[in-house]
């Protein structure tokens, strides 16, 4: 058989075009993505910064057995906007290819402004602000729900467990932080509340002051009131001394529901209150015990991280690992560290197999993954366990809550 | 029942104010006789925290005995750094002692956050949990503990400055400096005194705290700040303002939490200051410079 290559004006342009990005890709090859990922290590938001930074530790580990080559700099944004933005620029003079982060919606804008700036990619990786991805902004991406999301995925989990275990809530009360993040998650849940019809009346939501020494006096309040739901948007420390006032003042609601928030599942939580953190829910976006992709990084976790939990860092460590695998993979299809065309290829993401539950990972034409899923968690003894959806679910749920009396 | 939720807020509100009183009490201290604010006022109590979390996880010593060795030794590092660090800046400008000790605070911050990083840390007691029901009023044992003991540590502070030679030429030095150099106190070693009791007050303060709520490094800020709104509101260098403002910023908050809203309550707070700014700037106890 004998075959006629013809060359044409269109072949010749195509072998022209290949032979200026060949360089750029052979040197892609031998380069390494240089990675800046900026999160709050100190500050107000350490505790989840530092969960997050443990995740980032992992990352190289695996990353490298799936053929990715990455250097990754750690920086501090101190929980400080203006700090955040700042490393932002170093760390762009430094050579960073792309960044990461930041945990923090306030920090998250004020890096996308310079990221849009400077024209490079900026992989959002927790950070819930609805305007992040309502702003245009060209040079960003974000794989995390936005507090809209959040909340309705939450309000769904909670009718689906009701649901699962038969079980009615007649009077519930909202509690939430009065700061960005718990304030705007007063504003999704006056919104979406009403849409969601769950059957049980919302009597009162209270702000509180995260700062707060106690939430003596909240809790007071609320057990004036006697709910038998109570739904709350806390912060790690700030749900402790809500679950230490309720026992002190020995009021039982049959459950506590966060419909999206952090503070239940974190290792200070379980250390303060030992068997009185268990049975608390919260629905969040989590990573899939079921997947191939988290047992694999619950490996690296644990090696580059021995002395913390997997399991309690897997919120905070998952989706930082997922902004780290966006970037690696774009750079990968790339061939190339510049910026508008590394930009391209994150945006172009398509990646089934990863860490959190949900879709395949992919990118709105406003940078959101649309593809995050939430599960229902429960800490059962001392260990956050998925227990809905089922086909992820790892354990039944335990509702109405078994008394804080005599709990062991 | 809605007396009954006015009282369980109220006595939370005493209950926590006279630990506040305490905690200010050793910047109050402090400035009366030094006339050094202590800027590093928090971050000293988040220490005592700290180290009353240690001795509770380590030896499993409760924070109501480990109070007094904490205070022993809080004592000694107030006098040691008194005749160290302080001492050369005590007539120096102010903006120079700000200086000095926000340096130090930042240190102290950044040391506990290394050190036992950023979670939040708590002395699980057996009876952290517990409360005693009276009526329709609940009250947590570990908030009265608290109180009782923060009343005892003032009582005895009270006791000193007022019936022992020691005190009584310390409140000297703070009456009148030129007169006591005059009639041949030893100044530089009342006031290295001085600090040493103002930090002892605050190592116990810090104990008491443990109790009630979990260290962080990062709440140390928000103790300086609340201490300095005590301190001001009651009087600057006023022991007895100490205790009054911690009880009334302790009452406001707990109020303003029901009447107005849980999280407008630091705002009494400050609410509380301005007034006492504006209408009697000196504070309720303090004299007039």
């Amino acid at each position: 058989m004998k075959t006629t290559t013809t060359i044409t004006r269109r072949t010749a342009m195509a072998g022209a075009a290949a032979t200026l990005v060949a360089p750029a890709v052979v040197k892609a090859q031998g380069q390494t993505l240089k990675i800046g990922s900026l999160l709050p290590r100190s500050g107000f938001f350490a505790q989840a910064g530092q969960s997050m930074h443990r995740g980032v530790l992992a990352a190289p580990e695996l990353l490298g057995q799936l053929g990715y080559r990455v250097e990754i700099v750690h920086i501090d944004t101190e929980s400080n906007a203006d700090v955040a933005r700042t490393q932002a620029e170093r760390a762009i003079n430094d050579g960073c290819h792309v960044l990461t982060g930041a945990f923090d919606s306030g920090h998250t804008l004020a890096i996308a402004q310079v990221t849009e700036q400077r024209q490079v990619p900026f992989v959002v990786n927790v950070a819930a602000a609805p305007q992040i991805t309502e702003q245009g902004y060209k040079f960003l991406v974000r794989n995390f729900q936005t507090g809209g999301q959040l909340v309705t995925n939450g309000l769904r989990l909670i009718r689906d467990v009701m649901e699962a275990k038969s079980i009615k809530f007649e009077k519930a009360v909202f509690l939430h932080a009065n700061d960005t993040f718990g304030t705007a998650q007063r504003n999704a849940m006056d919104a979406i509340w009403p849409r969601v019809g769950l059957p049980i009346q919302l009597v009162e939501k209270i702000a509180y002051d995260p700062r707060a020494q106690d939430l003596s006096v909240e809790v007071t309040k609320i057990r004036s009131i006697n709910p038998d739901l109570v739904m709350c948007v806390t912060r790690a420390s700030d749900a402790i001394k809500m679950v230490r006032d309720m026992v002190r003042q020995r009021f039982q609601p049959k459950a506590i529901i966060s419909p999206g928030s952090p503070g239940f599942y974190d290792e200070e939580f379980y250390q303060a209150l030992g068997p009185l953190a268990d049975f608390v829910l919260f629905g969040l976006p989590w990573a899939n015990p079921k997947s191939n992709m988290t047992q694999a990084f619950e490996k690296a976790f644990v090696k580059a991280n021995p002395n913390n939990r997997f399991a309690v860092d897997s919120f905070n460590a998952g989706f930082a690992f997922e902004g780290m695998l966006i970037a690696a993979d774009a750079f990968k299809r790339a061939g190339t560290t510049n910026g508008p065309q590394l930009m391209e290829a994150v945006k172009a993401t398509n990646l089934p197999e990863h860490v959190m539950i949900g879709g395949p990972i992919t990118f709105d034409a406003k940078g959101q993954n649309p593809n995050i899923g939430s599960a229902l968690v429960q800490n059962l003894r001392r260990v956050p366990t998925v227990v809905l959806p089922k086909d992820v679910a790892v354990a039944e749920p335990v509702l109405p809550f078994p008394a804080w009396q005599g709990r062991s | 029942m809605l007396w009954s939720l006015y009282a369980n807020v109220l006595v939370q509100g005493v209950l926590t104010g006279l630990v506040y009183g305490l905690m200010a009490l050793g910047l109050s201290v402090i400035f009366g006789v030094v006339r050094v604010v202590n800027f590093a006022h928090g971050e000293f109590a988040v220490v005592g925290m700290y180290a009353a979390f240690v001795l509770f996880r380590s030896f499993g010593i409760d924070p109501f005995l480990s109070m007094l060795p904490i205070a022993a030794a809080f004592f000694v590092i107030g006098y040691g750094l008194q005749r160290t660090l302080i001492n050369p800046f005590v007539s120096r400008p102010e903006h120079e002692q700000f200086i000095l000790l926000v340096g130090l605070a930042i240190i102290m911050v950044n040391g506990t956050l290394m050190i036992f990083g950023p979670d939040a840390r708590s002395a699980n007691l057996p009876y952290s949990f517990d409360s005693w029901e009276i009526g329709a009023i609940i009250v947590d044992k570990v908030r009265v503990y608290a109180a009782i003991a923060a009343l005892a540590v003032a009582a005895l502070l009270f006791a000193f400055f007022r019936f022992t030679a020691t005190g009584v030429a310390i409140r000297a030095c703070a009456d009148n400096l030129v007169g006591a150099a005059v009639v041949g106190l030893d100044v530089k070693k009342l006031y290295a005194l001085t600090f040493g009791l103002g930090l002892a007050c605050v190592g116990a303060a810090g104990a008491l705290m443990v109790t009630l709520t979990d260290a962080t490094p990062m709440i140390a800020p928000a103790f300086t700040l609340l201490a300095f709104t005590i301190v001001i509101i009651g009087g600057m260098g006023s022991m007895t303002g100490a205790i009054v403002g911690g009880l009334l910023i302790g009452i406001a908050e707990a109020l303003a939490s029901v009447l107005i809203a849980p999280s407008m309550k630091t705002m009494a707070s400050f609410g509380l200051l301005v007034l006492v700014l504006a209408l009697r700037p000196q504070g309720l106890l303090g004299r007039r410079a």
